[in-house]
């Protein structure tokens, strides 16, 4: 739980003390579980809102939308997988994965995907873990961090094809190590 | 004709939103064609798939062991 609040706020002081409020909160809540299943579920309900109510606070003091270096730097990344006529490169076309249910049962994985998570520049990885993890609307997170439509597609899609190449480059390419 | 670099924004907001029934219609007809991005949109949805089941990891049921 610490783990993956750490993953969405890139703080661990910060991180530590929303698990711990939640924590706090759902042992005040005096609700009977009926096992350790149903504690951890609505704790992590409980923490599901106070990361929101946190990046809500940290977007109004940072610029989100604003382009970092990263950001460049993974859109000219992006713009060599293409030749002139935007069509893909050869050697940087897309190849086929495999089966992902074999893939999901590897343990091994799960370490690559949160390193590639880590990968991701922060306010690139934010915008994404709220709408894949916290599951919100894209909508729902343009408005949260106040940035236009097209603005959050722009950064939904560098930050998946992002996770895509690194995945491709540390799991799925025989034979290299690291992205 | 779509490029496949305007394929990819497409497929990546095929995941946020509902494509209209033009948007669908060029893209089908490229991936048609198009091996890369035909892989490209299965990797799209492995992703979502990923994400889903890391937050079921994360979610208290991470016994692994429940056959889906
Ligand atoms: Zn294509």
């Amino acid at each position: 739980m610490l783990k993956f609040a750490q993953l969405q706020l890139r703080d661990a002081a910060l991180a530590e003390d929303a698990v711990q409020e939640a924590l706090v909160a759902a042992l005040a809540g005096e609700r009977s579980f009926s096992g350790r299943s149903a504690l951890k579920t609505w704790v992590f309900s409980i923490l599901r809102n106070k990361i929101v109510d946190l990046i809500r606070v940290q977007s109004r003091t940072t610029n989100i939308s604003a382009l970092g270096e990263d950001e460049a730097d993974m859109d000219a990344t992006f713009e060599e997988l293409f030749k002139d006529n935007a069509h893909w490169r050869p050697e940087a076309r897309p190849f086929g994965w495999g089966d992902p249910a074999e893939t999901l049962r590897e343990e091994r994985f799960w370490e690559v995907f949160e390193t590639c998570l880590n990968h991701l520049p922060e306010k690139t990885a934010r915008v994404f873990m709220m709408r894949e993890f916290l599951e919100f609307e894209t909508d729902e997170v343009c408005r949260e961090l106040s940035l236009t439509v097209s603005n959050c597609n722009v950064i939904l899609h560098r930050a998946r094809n992002g996770l895509r190449r690194c995945l491709e480059g540390s799991w799925f390419a025989p034979g290299v190590s690291a992205c | 004709m779509l490029t496949c670099k305007d394929a990819t924004r497409l497929m990546s907001e095929a995941q946020d939103r509902p494509l209209s029934v033009g948007e669908k219609l060029q893209l089908e007809v490229h991936l048609a064609m198009c091996r890369g991005c035909s892989n490209f949109r299965e990797q799209m949805n492995f992703l979502r798939l990923a994400c889903r089941r890391f937050m079921q990891r994360r979610n208290g049921d991470d016994d692994g062991s429940s056959p889906s």
